[in-house]
């Protein structure tokens, strides 16, 4: 039923909307909650629709398809749906247990649904305009969350987060103009069909403006500078939210436009995005062993793995594909589970400065296993799930000859266990610095989502044949066009 | 502002740009009008009798407080958007019942929500650009 496909835009909606109306703090704090695990629900309803049944389209207000408004789900968006109804489940648990009296006062919960809201309407879409629109509700809800409560560290993050944001939305802009006043369309099934008709000199120009708009979402080489200036600035039930998710918009929608419409000159095109594939997962990884405070530290992190999802699109083959979709879905988790530990870490020392912290391991030896769960998920090291999505990866590049890219996704697996590995010796084994008060407040809650995302990077990694399976459908589906196409245009009226 | 003339035809324009505003609402189905343009010019008349009578004045004609407008008014939107669910269409599909004689479709709901919706974010921005301009003067 098509009711399904839209239910993971109208719970967040529907419950943001409730937050606004009643307004009482006790009332919104359940209700983001049971926001959260209703979109869970809906999307993993979605996602088993479209496993059974392909490609789910519906032509919201009833308009035949290349004019009206396109909603589909394949299993990519489905995929994507699902984490992102994890990540809220876990980022609700976390913002419950912190009780942030000022920022619940000013709009938390109302405006982290029209977050959600935003992040699974681009993954939805049908349609390339209909995507920036959903970009946009997105930002607005992260502009104001990023300076909600209004500290200093904030507002600069901030400041630099909506120059970046406003100047990539421009070249989307621009870039989706450009392509109607070529083809004359906008639904992407629409316009995957007309694609062969324009010049194609102009095609890579417009494939490179869309780079452009995506990358500086994604975070990608040259355009990072952004996220580890902003990303650290708001409190951790807020930056975790956007780690987990917002890089990863720009991430889908590079796969969708890459394999969907800009397959023309895949030696340049894709060419090029393996070679910023490469220098995003070194330099990523490299300003992260330089920084000395974890949150900042974990934002160079997000941006060097950024990488390898664009190392598969690169490579275009579909174990390539079906590693970066995995391993976005295994990002999501890991890095959301890492900001959030970073988070506990700060209510139990009163910093995230490495330097001053230390001596956990004697203190809360438990923590130190839940640090390091996640960890070596980033790192690539088995039984976690960042050990399949990295193994895919590498499977795929040496099976296209792409020998140089599999040494930097390989190297950077290596600096990566580095990193994760200084900051265990710095949190955990090094004595405190100084003598370290009791932590203020109780800690109990804010450990649930860590373990319970911990325990899902280790429970994929340990049956990853579901999801590995899942991914696998999305690739075929992304490699052969034509079932998107049939499923948008060829719907029922 | 304290002065007589404006004291007294604002308290005549308030309600004539009030029935305007309504005006523009319902004619905006087929014709120039809606519901953005229509609670544009209700929150014109807010914003003229906040500055003739005064911010405390304004806000006692409000049956909420704006933010909470903002509310209700994507709720009604939501609302008209979900009514063809009970018809088995697609979210947003246009229903059209007769009531007494008129029609009234769920266009005009999610342009009454629009409304409500315009209306309560400019009131808002334009209640707490007026208070900070007056703490600013005090202190």
């Amino acid at each position: 039923m098509s009711w399904l496909l839209v239910l993971p835009l109208l719970i967040p909606l529907a419950t943001g909307i409730l937050c606004l109306v009643l307004a009482s703090r006790p009332a919104q704090r359940v209700l983001g909650l049971v926001g959260a695990l209703s979109l869970l629900g809906s999307a993993l309803a979605l996602l088993i629709q479209v496993n059974a049944r392909g490609i789910q389209a519906v032509q919201v207000g009833n308009w035949p398809a290349p004019f009206g408004i396109t909603f589909v789900a394949d299993h990519l968006s489905a995929l994507m749906v699902l984490i992102t109804g994890v990540v809220a489940v876990a980022v609700a648990l976390y913002a419950l247990a912190t009780g942030d009296e000022l920022r619940e006062h000013l709009g938390y919960y109302p405006l982290s649904q029209l977050l959600l809201f935003g992040v699974n309407g681009a993954f939805l879409t049908g349609d390339l305009f209909n995507l920036y629109v959903w970009f946009e509700v997105l930002l607005l809800a992260s502009f104001v969350l990023m300076i909600l409560g209004g500290s200093k560290a904030q507002l600069t993050g901030g400041v630099k987060y909506f120059a970046v944001s406003l100047f990539s939305s421009i070249l989307f802009l621009v870039a989706v103009g450009l392509l109607y006043g070529a083809t004359g369309a906008l639904n992407m099934a629409d316009l995957a069909t007309r694609m062969g008709s324009v010049a194609p000199g102009l095609l890579t120009a417009l494939a490179m403006l869309f780079l452009g708009a995506f990358g500086l979402k994604a975070a990608v080489f040259p355009f990072f500078f952004w996220l580890p200036a902003s990303y650290p600035a708001p409190p951790v039930m807020i930056s975790a939210l956007f780690a987990g998710l917002l890089t990863k918009v720009g991430v889908y929608a590079l796969i969708r436009v890459f394999t969907l419409l800009f397959t023309q000159d895949v030696g340049f095109t894709h060419g090029l995005i393996l070679w910023i594939a490469g220098l995003t997962l070194f330099l990523g990884v490299l300003m992260a062993l330089a920084q000395g405070e974890l949150r900042r530290l974990l934002s160079f992190q997000l941006v060097s793995h950024i990488g390898y999802m664009l190392m598969g699109l690169g490579i275009l083959s579909p174990l390539a594909l079906t590693g970066s979709v995995f391993y976005a879905l295994n990002h999501m988790i890991v890095i959301a589970a890492l900001f959030l530990l970073a988070g506990l870490l700060q209510r139990l020392q009163g910093t995230t400065v490495l330097v001053r912290m230390g001596g956990l391991y004697r203190s809360h030896p438990w923590l130190a296993v839940l640090f390091l769960l996640p960890a070596f998920s980033l790192a690539g090291l088995p039984p976690f799930s960042g050990f399949w999505a990295k193994f895919t990866l590498v499977a795929a590049g040496l099976q296209a000859g792409q020998y140089a890219i599999v040494t930097v996704a390989l190297l950077v697996g290596l600096l990566t266990l580095l990193s994760m590995g200084l900051v265990f010796a710095e949190v955990f084994w090094k004595d405190a610095p100084q003598a370290l008060g009791q932590a203020p407040g109780g800690w109990g809650g804010l450990v649930v989502p860590v373990v319970l995302l911990a325990v899902l990077t280790l429970g994929i990694g340990l049956w990853a044949e579901p999801l590995l399976g899942l991914s696998q459908a999305a690739a075929r589906e992304l490699l052969e066009p034509g079932r998107y196409i049939e499923a948008v245009l060829g719907v029922s009226r | 502002m304290n002065t007589l003339i404006l004291k007294t035809t604002s308290r005549f324009l308030f309600t004539l740009l009030l029935l305007l505003s309504v005006f523009l609402l319902l004619r905006g189905h087929n014709e120039p009008g809606g519901g953005f343009i229509g609670a544009l010019v209700a929150v014109g008349a807010y914003a003229l009798f906040a500055l003739a009578h005064g911010l405390n004045a304004a806000r006692k004609l409000l049956p909420l407080p704006p933010l909470r407008l903002v509310g209700w008014g994507l709720l009604v939107a939501l609302v008209s958007a979900l009514v063809a669910f009970f018809l088995d269409k697609p979210l947003m599909t246009g229903v059209w019942f007769s009531l007494f004689g008129v029609k009234i479709g769920t266009p005009v709901v999610f342009d009454i929500g629009v409304y409500l919706t315009v209306f309560g974010a400019l009131l808002s921005a334009i209640f707490g650009l007026e208070e900070s301009a007056h703490t600013q003067e005090g202190s």
